[in-house]
């Protein structure tokens, strides 16, 4: 984990490329954040490749409701030579939740993206294959955001499946 | 009779447009959910020219259960079993990552003696796995004696489980602060019993394997990937050991006193999945290795942390002291509170990186429980190294890859 300071040199030389690129730096419990504008997230991602952060670790999304921008995005990414971790998050509105895929840097972000999307309704610019991954097709709704509620899927009898969406038409 | 629906489509399909000749023709095969080689219900739908696989496209979600989701509804000492079954032959290990996190969040310092039977329980864990992993790869391959020889040592495993947690599977043992209990007496003579025959018997599993014509003839060269692909799909674990790359959090950012241990990284050359096989069958003696080491030097003191607004009070203090007759009630009612926070905490699974992302708002559940878990992002990696290979080979390298559908799915 870069420090504190490290985080703030970091960023500064992110600042420098683009003064709109960070927003926000969090270091919390060793685990140090660069909160980027989700519209330079690609730049910024690309930066911190060529640093060496070369390894995407894990890429998944956050619910802050009721906090705004509710819906966040969050890259983990690895130097796996210096052994060095860092968090890059962006944030953006339930109703414009778009964010450019990172498929590009990242050959592995495939799946996860898909997720995010799946989960979160997190729409995501130029992914190969942007569908559901773990719900089914005909799903509707964004089961991981905090106002979906727990336990309202009906579950499937013989006397109820003819009102069920979808598969029994 | 009137001809159905069905027949009308059928006949008004023409090949007039096809080109001719059976070279040409592609074949889109399904295979699964339902079957014994998926290790799981893993769909995969293969373009095949002939035997030859052209494209491969994962489906997962069959036993997609809203685990994460449940998490949110839960405190934070419920979550506990739930995450554990996500990948259901790493329980430890997914207990570990969820503890280690919120271990992480709360500050709270685990005392030597919790982290060396972490070390025990995780790596027996690892060996347990990856007797499944090669009884069952065996058992794709067509040998069948490998699977009964594989689950008898994984039986003894899961004995010492129950002496130690009452339960084979899904333990709970794992606790935030340490672990749940001490191991009783006699757990220690069960397990050294057991280190001293484990290698003995991986090296009979070696002598079965390494010298069968039809094991060596599907293992050798089939399916390689290389390093620099690897890492940008971001596989971790042995499958990226197995290409050479010795990346090992273990020793990278050891966790849970790992850096008082020695013991080697096993490494392959070039990717195949022979190599991926060798890795994975090196690490049962290095794992035992580690257990010797940490069953030597197992700490004297306390097996969970003494903060009682975390850990339960020891059930006889319950009789005597008003205080922590308060306290339990407090957390088997609500619950500990976490600071808010966030937190990523990775370990080294015996497929990969797990990583834990616990979000907390303050409250006493968790805002967001996320498990990166390895078998989802190796999945992505099958496509590029079954294409231009044969179908049998598929087989046998999603036999390597080692998916846990559990995980997949969550």
């Amino acid at each position: 984990m870069p420090d504190a300071t490290g985080l703030e040199l970091t960023a500064q030389q992110l600042r420098d490329a683009n003064a709109e690129s960070i927003l926000d730096t969090d270091f919390h419990r060793g685990r140090a954040t660069l909160i980027a504008n989700p519209e330079h997230v690609l730049a910024v991602l690309s930066a911190l490749q060529s640093k060496g952060y070369t390894f995407l670790a894990s890429l998944h999304g956050c619910d802050y409701y009721p906090h705004e921008p509710r819906l966040g995005v969050l890259y983990e990414l690895l130097d796996m030579t210096r052994v060095d971790r860092i968090t890059v998050k962006a944030r953006m509105p339930s109703d414009a939740a778009r964010i450019a895929s990172a498929v590009g840097l990242f050959r592995g972000a495939e799946f996860p993206e898909r997720e995010v999307y799946d989960m979160f309704g997190v729409v995501f610019d130029g992914h190969p294959d942007l569908r559901r991954i773990l719900m089914p097709e005909d799903y509707e709704g964004f089961p991981q955001r905090r106002d979906f509620p727990i336990g309202g899927e009906p579950v499937l009898f013989t006397y109820n499946e003819e009102k069920s969406y979808g598969k029994w038409q | 009779m009137a001809i159905s629906d069905y027949r009308k489509r059928e006949e008004s399909i023409t090949l007039a447009s096809e080109p001719v000749g059976e070279t040409h023709e592609l074949l889109t095969l399904n295979i699964g959910p339902h079957h014994p080689a998926t290790h799981g219900v893993l769909r995969l739908l293969a373009t095949l020219e002939g035997e030859v696989v052209h494209d491969i496209k994962p489906i997962v979600g069959y036993v997609h259960t809203g685990i994460e989701k449940t998490c949110e509804g839960k405190a934070y000492w419920k979550v506990i079993p739930v995450v554990e079954r996500m990948d259901y032959l790493g329980y430890y290990f997914n207990a570990m990552a969820f503890c280690g996190a919120v271990e992480t969040l709360l500050g709270v310092e685990v005392p030597p003696r919790a982290q060396y039977l972490r070390v025990i329980h995780l790596e027996l864990n690892r060996i347990m796995s990856h007797l499944v992993w090669l009884g069952t790869s065996a058992l794709d391959l067509g040998a069948i004696s490998m699977f009964w020889y594989c689950f008898r040592e994984r039986e003894r495993i899961l004995d010492l489980f129950e002496m130690s947690s009452g339960q084979r599977m899904h333990t709970r043992y794992f606790q935030v602060g340490g672990v749940m209990e001490d191991i009783p007496r006699g757990f220690e003579g069960k397990l050294r019993a057991f280190l001293d025959e484990m290698p003995t018997r991986n090296d009979q599993y070696a002598d079965l394997l390494e010298k069968n014509q039809i094991v060596l003839e599907r293992l050798h060269g089939t399916c390689p990937l290389d390093q620099q692909t690897l890492l940008e799909i971001g596989v971790t674990g042995p499958l990226l050991r197995a290409a050479g790359n010795p990346w090992d959090l273990r020793k990278a950012q050891p966790y849970s006193s790992y850096e008082q241990f020695e013991f080697k990284i096993p490494v392959g050359t070039v990717g195949d999945n022979y190599d991926r096989y060798r890795v994975r069958h090196a690490e049962i003696y290095e794992s035992v290795k580690i257990i010797s080491q940490a069953l030597e030097g197992l700490p004297d003191g306390p097996y969970i942390t003494p903060d009682r607004k975390i850990a339960l009070p020891p059930r006889h203090e319950l009789a005597t002291s008003m205080e922590a007759l308060i306290h339990h009630f407090k957390l088997v009612t609500e619950g500990f509170r976490v600071p808010p926070g966030e937190v990523y905490y990775p370990i080294e699974g015996p497929r990969g990186e797990l990583g834990c992302f616990v979000r907390s708002d303050g409250s006493a559940k968790p805002a967001r429980v996320h498990m990166r878990d390895p078998s989802f992002v190796h999945l992505q990696a099958l496509a590029p190294m079954v294409n231009g290979g044969y179908i049998a080979d598929l087989i046998a390298t999603l036999a390597m890859l080692d998916p846990i559908l559990g995980g997949i799915d969550r």
